[in-house]
């Protein structure tokens, strides 16, 4: 811990040059890493990270919010970008704090972190993927997406977006269109897979919740293709 | 109210979109219009979705009294203090500026099937090739003994939204110290089955905060109720003693009221109360059976598209209607406007038709950070809306999930709010 918050020092001097502010908001690493796996199923981070669910968040300390080419974010990212939010710790724990009060339609379906201590011991975890973009570390998060046995077969199924559009409108009595997750998270603009994955886990009642076990209890493969695929460009 | 005004809404875009309104039309018309009657849970979705996905290849009219629409749902959480009345207000400026809706604030009073047209109460008239009712409830007259709509002041029963839920809590608030609340409860079928049960819940959590001797009495002519051992088990949790629940074996369906001496009478046994609130047998909103479309009280309709029995053209939504097996809800009736206008798009321009789905989830809340939950989905079968697979909360549940079901539920209101009028 102590190792860190010097190395942190210096990187910040490096980069930031706001070194005390941002030292003490970073905490360690390593517990970060553990509590990272709450973050993980929707944001990679680490050598060969790709954007998800969320954005990945190699080099998110001192980017601007929504900055990140090829990712759609919400309106309410966007117009916090535009309007000048930069994510540094302090603004970075303020989201993790809680999300919504920071930007109050953002998609991201977290309900925050109370704890200062675990908000900054993620930090110091993603801190290390800010520096230096030829030695990005490996982390163990790029590997998921492999994390299922669904069929292969099923994965490949091209969704009908039409039919989707349809049977959305099922959906969208709880989950918002435009992404605002309050109380019940967003799924506007999940990668195909992703989608079809957690319906299956949830058909498949791997997934505890019984609202979803019971909607996708009853769509069969290509149903759940097509909202995949619908889903997936709701703009 | 006022009858015989008739309003457009809004200023800018959304007079705009409302002023190329046809009154009358005459024959030969271009686009096919269609008329939906009553902008709540099933109308509002009904013609959002119809003018949304029809992409102006409709000509869609909403017929509705209220410039402000309170919800029902998530009323009684304003009742206990959970919510203020603004949090239950919404608007139909979105419909009207967005998608094109012709949002006409008036009753209805009177349908023609033969010359296929409506009359406000302003005196217009209407023409449309298809009409969507979607009404809501009327109150059965006579059916709790003493008790009429002329004394819905002195006896409310905060069954339809704004007004008479504002009047219930006022009268709670106002309550003497240890006073008594009464409740008659309906009888079967009503508009949200677990809705009695989170209001005594409601105002218990009320009481016990400022009135903690106060008592809460049910006559209930019913012998079982909508998640009786989920409620029981809260009540006994959080406000032991408080609750007394005289159902039908104990003479809970023999009961008068006397709204001028404020009294109620159960199997024979009179009490003093403070607050009645008296909840009366529901039937059709009353435009239903004026149009001829009801059968008793309800109007019964093909689950396929909801079109009724008795007129290919003209749909009966939510609480009105009757279906089968979908229990009377916000989320059922916003859930078959959205099959009803894919149903009656395809009819009226050559778009898909999709099967139809149906699903339906009730969240209630028993007390800060209690909440519960019963979900259905239902398909479509040749005699009704059958029920195909359901769920329901269990008692013993941890105060996390009970937390989470709760921060749910108010996702869910913020979802089809959004989904009726954004
Ligand atoms: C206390 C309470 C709690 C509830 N809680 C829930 C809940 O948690 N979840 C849930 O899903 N449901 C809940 N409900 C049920 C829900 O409110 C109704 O089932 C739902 O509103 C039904 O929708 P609807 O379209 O049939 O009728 P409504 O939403 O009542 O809409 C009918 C509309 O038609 C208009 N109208 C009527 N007659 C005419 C006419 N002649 N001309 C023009 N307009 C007319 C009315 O002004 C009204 O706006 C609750 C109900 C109550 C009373």
């Amino acid at each position: 811990m102590k190792r860190w918050r010097l190395a942190a020092a210096v990187v910040a001097a490096l980069h930031v040059g706001a070194a005390s502010a941002e030292t003490q908001l970073l905490g360690d690493p390593e517990i970060g890493e553990q509590l990272y796996i709450k973050c993980k199923s929707c944001h990679q981070v680490g050598a060969g990270a790709k954007d998800g669910i969320g954005p990945h968040l190699n080099g998110i300390f001192g980017r601007r919010a929504a900055a990140h080419e090829g990712f759609f974010y919400s309106k309410s990212m966007a117009r916090a970008g535009a309007d000048g939010l930069v994510w540094t710790a302090e603004t970075l724990d303020a989201y993790l704090e809680n999300p919504r009060a920071l930007v109050s339609k953002t998609r991201m379906s977290f309900r925050g972190l109370k704890d200062p201590a675990e908000r900054a011991n993620i930090m110091a975890y993603l801190r290390a993927f800010s520096d230096n973009p030829a030695d990005l570390p490996e982390a163990e998060p790029t590997a998921r997406g492999t994390d299922h046995d669904l069929d292969p077969a099923i994965l490949a199924i091209q969704g009908d977006p039409a039919y989707g559009e349809y049977l959305s409108s099922e959906c969208l009595t709880c989950h918002q269109r435009d992404g605002s997750a309050e109380g019940i998270p967003s799924i506007t603009r999940w990668p195909e897979e992703d989608f079809v994955i957690a319906m299956h886990a949830y058909k498949n009642k791997l997934r505890p919740h019984p609202v979803m076990q019971m909607m996708a209890g009853r769509l069969n493969n290509e149903e759940i293709a097509a909202l995949a695929a619908y889903f997936k460009t709701l703009e | 109210m006022k009858l015989n005004r008739r309003h457009f809404i809004g200023t800018g875009a959304a007079a705009a979109a409302t002023l190329k309104a046809p009154a009358v039309l005459a024959d030969g018309h271009g686009k096919p219009r269609v008329v939906v009657i009553g902008g709540g849970a099933g109308g509002a979705t009904a013609a959002r979705y119809l003018a949304k996905d029809s992409q102006g290849a409709v000509d869609v009219t909403l017929v509705e009294p209220s410039r402000t629409y309170f919800t029902c749902f998530f009323s009684n959480l304003y009742i206990g203090g959970f919510k203020d009345i603004d949090d239950l207000g919404h608007t139909y400026g979105t419909l009207a500026a967005k998608y094109g809706i012709n949002v006409v604030h008036d009753w209805a009073v009177d349908v023609d099937r033969d010359a296929k047209t409506v009359s406000l109460a302003g005196g217009d008239t209407l023409a449309y090739d298809k009409l969507i009712l979607s009404p809501g409830i009327d109150f059965v007259e006579g059916s709790v003994d003493g008790w009429s709509l002329a004394a819905q002041n002195a006896m409310p029963h905060s069954y339809k939204g704004g007004s008479q839920t504002e009047l219930l809590r006022a009268q709670i608030e106002a309550m003497p110290e240890g006073g008594v609340f009464a409740m008659v409860a309906p009888p079967n079928p009503y508009r949200c089955p677990p809705g009695p049960y989170e209001r005594i819940s409601m105002v218990a959590h009320q009481l016990k905060a400022r009135n903690p001797t106060a008592k809460i009495l049910v006559a209930d002519p019913k012998p079982k109720f909508s998640k009786q051992g989920l409620f029981e088990e809260g009540w006994a949790n959080h406000y032991a003693g408080m609750i007394d629940v005289i159902g039908e074996d104990f003479g809970g369906g023999n009961v008068s009221v006397d709204p001028a001496a404020m009294t109620i009478t159960i199997d024979g046994e009179e009490t003093s109360v403070d607050v009645c609130n008296v909840i009366p047998a529901m039937k059709a909103g009353r435009i239903a059976e004026m149009a001829g479309v009801t059968d008793g009280n309800w109007a019964p309709v093909n689950a396929v598209d909801m079109s009724t029995k008795v007129d290919p053209d003209v749909y009966v939504l939510g609480d009105a209607s009757q279906q089968g097996d979908m229990p009377k809800s916000g989320y059922s009736a916003n859930s078959q406007a959205k099959v009803c206008a894919n149903a009656v798009r395809g009819a009226l321009t050559d778009s898909r038709v999709f099967p139809a789905k149906f699903s339906n989830t009730c969240w209630s809340l028993i007390d800060t950070d209690d909440g519960v939950k019963v979900g259905a989905t239902y398909e479509a079968t040749d005699e009704k809306i059958a029920k195909v697979d359901g769920f329901i909360s269990s008692t013993g549940e941890s105060a996390d999930l009970r937390k989470a079901t709760y921060e749910e539920s108010e996702g869910w209101y913020a979802g089809i709010t959004a989904d009726m009028f954004s």
